[in-house]
C-alpha cells in the first residue's frame, strides 16, 4: 500500500521522473515551459498507457477535447511555446457555460483543502480559506453577484482534470500549473500567480540555495513532484527522501530526519507559515504559472474568468490581487510587487 | 519389595578358587536357582513387582506432565495470549481514538482523550507483564522490545499532531498521518507478532496436555499380561484357581489402567472443547475486533487527510484502506457476512446461541455503519458539505462512530462470553487429571505388594 504522491507542487509530465534526468539535463537551461513541452512529447512517445496515472490524462482520446469547438483562435496552438497565453476577456454577453452557472445559481469549484494559505479547511470551524478560495469567491461575485454562492468540492490532485472533463465542477482553482501537456485537456485562464521550485531550510542552516551548499545534506520532496524530478536531475551532492505529501516534508524537517525541503514556493510559503523557524532561501529555479482551469468547451467562461482576473489585478498596490497577496502570502513569500502580466493568444 | 535371594542352591560354598571369578559363581548360582521351582517363583515375583511399580511410576509421571500442561493452558499461556490480544487491541484502539479526537479538534471530548490515555497505559502495563513472563521465547522478546521502543515515539508524534491541530495548522494532520503510519507499519505488526507467539505457546501447551500417555498405557497392558500369565502358570501347576494376592494386584492394575484411559479421554475432550469453543473463538473475535478498529481508524484518517494521500490509481489512500478492511471484516455491502470474512469466522466458531447473538448484532451494526459511511462520502465528495460529513463520522447520533462503538461493545461482549466458555471447558478437562497421578502410584504399589504376597504364599509351601 505504498501511497503514490502527487503534489499540487506540479507534476510536469507527471510520471517516470527517475528515468529522465539524463535526457533533461540538456534542456535545464531552457525556459521551463519549453521543457514541459519537451517532456510531454517524450512522455507521449516513450510512455504509452500504463506509464502512470494514464487515466487522469487521457491525452490520446480526451472526449472533451474532441467535443470542444475547435476552430479559430480559441483552439490551442499546434506548437506549444507559451501555454499560459489564454483567451481575451469578455464580460457582458453570457455564453452557454455562464448561463448554466446562472441557471444553477451556484458556482461549483474544485479546490484543495490541505494547502495552507491557498486552499485550506480550518479544522476548528470547517471553513475554507486562502488565496485560491478568495479568487473563487471573486469569480462567483462577478457571475452571480454573491461571493457566497459557491459549492466547494475538495478534489485530489489526480482528479482535477477528470472533474472538469466530466462536468463535475465548473472551475478548478487549486495551485494548478499551466503546462503544454494540460492545455490539450483543459482550458486555462491567464496566469494568476508565478510559482517555481525553491529550497526551504531551518533558519541558520548552511544551505543557501539550490546549489552545492546542499552537498552531503538530506533533501525531502513529495513523490512524483517536479521537485523530485529536479533534485534527481541535479542532486548537488545531496541525498533524497520522498514522502506522500509535500507537507510531510515539514514533519521530517522538524523531526530532524532531513536537512532541506525542495518544494513549489507557493506551497513552501504555506509550510513556512506554520513554523517560524524555517525559511525559503535562494531564488525559485523554475517558472510555474498557476491558472484557473476549466473545461475546453467552456470558452465563454474562460473569457469571463479572465475578465475577473483583469479586475482583480488592476489598481496597482491597492488591487484585490495585492490585498490577497498581503493577506495570505507576504509574510513568508516576500518581494512580490505585482501580479504576473496576462498573456493572450487571440 | 522382595528382591529374590539366590537362596536354595548350594549351601557350603567352597573357598574361592582363583580360576573362577566371583561373577561367574553368582551366575551359576542364579542359573541353578532358576531351574528349581522356588527359584522360579522368586523370579516371577520380582518381575511382577518391577513391572507394576514401573507402571505406577510412569503413569504418575506422564499424568503429572499433562496436568501441568493443562494448568499452563489455563493459568499461564491463555492469560498471556489474552494479554497480548489486549496489547494489540489497545494499540489499535489508541490509534483510532487519537484520530477521532483529532477530528474534534479543540472540542476534543474529555472521554475521548481519557480513552486514548487508558489504551496507552494498558498497553504499557501489559508489555511489562509480558516481558516478565516471556523469558522462553525469543520471538516474543523481540516483539516486546520493538513495542517498547516504538510506543513513546508514537505518543510523541500524536502529541505533536494534537498541538499543531489546536493551532489550526494542517501540519497537525501530517503528524497524525505519520503517527498512524508508524502504528500500522511498526507497532501493530509487532503486537500481532507477539499475539501470535503467545497463541503459539498456548497451542503447544494444549498439545502437551492432550497427548496420550502411550508409555504408561503400554506398561499397564504389559503388567496385566504378566499377571495373567503368572496366574495361569499357578493354575496349571497347582490346580488352584485363585491366588488372592495376584488377584488383588490384577484388580488394582486394571483399575489404574481404566482410570488412566477414562481420565485422559475426559480431560482431552474438555481441553479440545475449550480450544475449539473457547480459544479459537477468542482468536477469531480478537481478529474481528481489531479489523473493525482499523476500518474505523481509516475512516477517521480519510477525514483527516482529505485527499492528501492517494493510491497509484488516484483514489484516496485511506478510503481505499477502509474498503479493503471492511472487505476482510465482513465483505459485501449488505446481508450476512461473506463466507471467510473475519466476522463470518467468528460467527461460525460461536457454537451456541449465547455466543452467536452478540456476533449477529455486530454484523448488523457493521452493515449500518457501511451504509452511513456511504452517506458520509456523498456529503463530503459530491456535495462538498464537510461539516455535515464530519458530524456523521464523529457525532453522537446516527453517526458511523456510534455504529462502530456498538460493534466494539458487541464484540467485547462476545469475547467475554467465549472467555467463560473457555474457562469452564478447560476446568472440566483438567479436573479429570486430579487424583490420577497419586491414585495410580498408591494402587500400583499396593498391587505390587499383593503380587509379592501371592507369590510368597506359594513359596512358603516349599519350606
Amino acid at each position: 500500500m505504498r501511497p503514490v504522491l502527487r503534489e499540487e507542487g506540479e507534476t510536469v509530465g507527471e510520471t517516470r521522473t527517475a528515468r529522465w534526468p539524463r535526457m533533461r539535463s540538456r534542456t535545464a537551461a531552457v525556459a521551463s515551459a519549453a521543457a514541459a513541452c519537451a517532456l510531454a512529447a517524450v512522455a507521449a512517445a516513450v510512455l504509452p498507457a500504463g506509464g502512470g496515472p494514464a487515466r487522469d490524462r487521457p491525452a490520446h482520446s480526451a472526449p472533451a477535447a474532441h467535443a470542444a469547438p475547435a476552430p479559430g483562435p480559441e483552439a490551442a496552438p499546434a506548437q506549444c511555446t507559451d501555454p499560459e497565453a489564454s483567451l481575451r476577456p469578455a464580460g457582458e454577453a453570457d455564453g452557454p457555460a455562464v448561463q448554466r452557472i446562472k441557471a444553477r445559481g451556484r458556482l461549483i469549484a474544485g479546490v484543495d483543502q490541505n494547502s495552507y494559505r491557498w486552499g485550506y479547511r480550518n479544522p476548528a470551524d470547517g471553513e475554507l480559506s486562502g488565496f485560491d478560495i478568495d479568487l473563487v469567491r471573486a469569480i462567483a461575485k462577478d457571475i452571480l453577484g454573491d461571493p457566497g454562492k459557491v459549492t466547494f468540492l475538495a478534489i485530489p490532485t489526480s482528479r482535477r482534470i477528470p472533474a472538469l472533463q466530466t462536468g463535475k465542477v465548473d472551475i478548478v482553482a487549486r495551485t494548478m500549473t499551466i503546462t503544454c501537456d494540460r492545455i490539450k485537456q483543459v482550458a486555462f485562464s491567464t496566469a494568476y500567480f508565478e510559482s517555481g521550485q525553491q529550497v526551504m531550510v531551518p533558519k541558520g542552516s548552511p544551505v543557501t540555495a539550490f546549489d552545492d551548499s546542499l552537498k552531503g545534506k538530506k533533501v525531502c520532496t513529495a513523490e512524483g513532484s517536479t521537485a523530485e524530478l529536479k533534485v534527481r536531475e541535479e542532486p548537488h551532492g545531496s541525498s533524497l527522501l520522498t514522502v506522500p505529501n509535500q507537507l510531510d516534508c515539514l514533519v521530517r524537517l522538524q523531526l530532524g530526519e532531513v536537512d532541506a525541503v525542495v518544494n513549489d514556493r507557493a506551497l513552501a510559503a504555506g509550510q513556512a507559515a506554520q513554523d517560524p523557524s524555517v525559511q525559503l532561501v535562494g531564488k525559485p529555479f523554475t517558472t510555474e504559472p498557476y491558472g484557473v482551469a476549466m473545461n475546453l468547451a467552456d470558452t465563454d467562461l474562460v473569457r469571463r474568468v479572465n475578465k475577473v482576473l483583469e479586475d482583480y489585478r488592476s489598481g496597482g498596490a491597492a488591487s484585490l490581487w495585492m490585498k490577497a497577496y498581503e493577506r495570505w502570502l507576504a509574510g513568508d513569500l516576500k518581494g512580490i510587487t505585482a501580479p504576473p502580466e496576462p498573456k493572450y493568444r487571440d | 519389595m522382595s528382591q529374590p535371594q539366590p537362596a536354595g542352591g548350594k549351601p557350603g560354598e567352597p573357598a574361592r578358587s582363583a580360576a573362577v571369578p566371583a561373577w561367574r559363581e553368582a551366575l551359576d548360582r542364579v542359573r541353578a536357582a532358576a531351574v528349581t521351582e522356588p527359584g522360579r517363583l522368586r523370579a516371577i515375583g520380582a518381575v511382577l513387582a518391577l513391572v507394576l511399580v514401573a507402571f505406577g511410576a510412569v503413569t504418575a509421571w506422564q499424568v503429572a506432565t499433562r496436568a501441568a500442561a493443562a494448568d499452563a493452558v489455563v493459568d499461564t499461556s491463555q492469560p498471556l495470549s489474552a494479554d497480548a490480544a489486549a496489547i494489540y487491541r489497545s494499540l489499535a484502539d489508541a490509534d483510532t481514538t487519537a484520530a477521532s479526537g483529532f477530528l474534534a479538534g479543540g472540542q476534543e471530548p474529555r472521554a475521548v482523550r481519557q480513552r486514548y490515555e487508558k489504551d496507552i497505559a494498558l498497553a504499557s502495563r501489559l508489555l511489562v507483564k509480558a516481558a516478565a513472563a516471556g523469558e522462553g521465547s525469543g520471538a516474543a522478546r523481540d516483539r516486546i522490545a520493538a513495542l517498547n521502543e516504538g510506543l513513546p515515539r508514537y505518543t510523541g508524534l500524536v502529541e505533536a499532531a494534537r498541538a499543531n491541530n489546536r493551532q489550526g495548522l494542517p501540519l497537525g494532520g501530517a503528524y497524525l498521518r505519520y503517527a498512524g503510519d508508524r502504528m500500522r507499519e511498526e507497532l501493530l505488526p509487532a503486537a500481532r507478532g507477539l499475539y501470535e507467539a503467545e497463541t503459539g505457546r498456548l497451542g503447544s501447551d494444549y498439545d502437551d496436555a492432550k497427548s496420550w500417555p502411550w508409555a504408561a498405557l503400554a506398561l499397564g497392558v504389559v503388567a496385566l499380561g504378566a499377571l495373567a500369565r503368572a496366574q495361569r502358570r499357578n493354575y496349571l501347576r497347582t490346580n488352584r484357581v485363585f491366588n488372592h494376592g495376584l488377584l488383588a494386584a490384577t484388580a488394582g492394575t486394571a483399575v489404574v489402567l481404566l482410570w488412566l484411559v477414562a481420565g485422559h479421554a475426559v480431560a482431552r475432550s474438555g481441553l479440545e472443547g475449550s480450544y475449539a469453543h473457547g480459544a479459537r473463538s477468542l482468536q477469531a473475535l480478537t481478529e474481528a475486533r481489531i479489523g473493525s478498529l482499523q476500518a474505523r481508524g481509516d475512516e477517521n484518517l480519510t477525514m483527516v487527510a482529505r485527499g492528501a494521500v492517494l493510491t497509484k490509481n488516484g483514489d484516496d489512500q485511506y478510503e481505499s484502506n477502509y474498503r479493503a478492511g471492511m472487505g476482510r471484516l465482513i465483505g459485501g455491502e449488505q446481508g450476512p457476512a461473506r463466507a471467510g470474512s473475519l466476522l463470518d469466522r467468528a460467527r461460525a466458531l460461536a457454537d451456541d446461541a449465547g455466543g452467536r447473538a452478540p456476533v449477529d448484532a455486530a454484523i448488523k451494526d457493521v452493515r449500518t455503519w457501511q451504509q452511513r459511511h456511504g452517506e458520509v462520502r456523498v456529503l463530503a465528495d459530491d456535495r462538498g458539505d464537510y461539516k455535515d460529513a464530519l458530524q456523521k463520522v464523529i457525532g453522537d447520533k446516527d453517526s458511523t462512530g456510534a455504529s462502530f462503538d456498538r460493534v466494539d461493545t458487541e464484540l467485547e461482549r462476545a469475547l467475554a462470553y467465549e472467555q467463560d466458555e473457555f474457562r469452564q471447558a478447560a476446568d472440566d478437562g483438567r479436573g479429570a487429571f486430579s487424583g490420577l497421578a497419586a491414585g495410580a502410584a498408591v494402587l500400583t504399589v499396593l498391587g505390587a505388594a499383593g503380587a509379592v504376597a501371592g507369590i510368597g504364599r506359594r513359596l512358603s509351601e516349599y519350606r
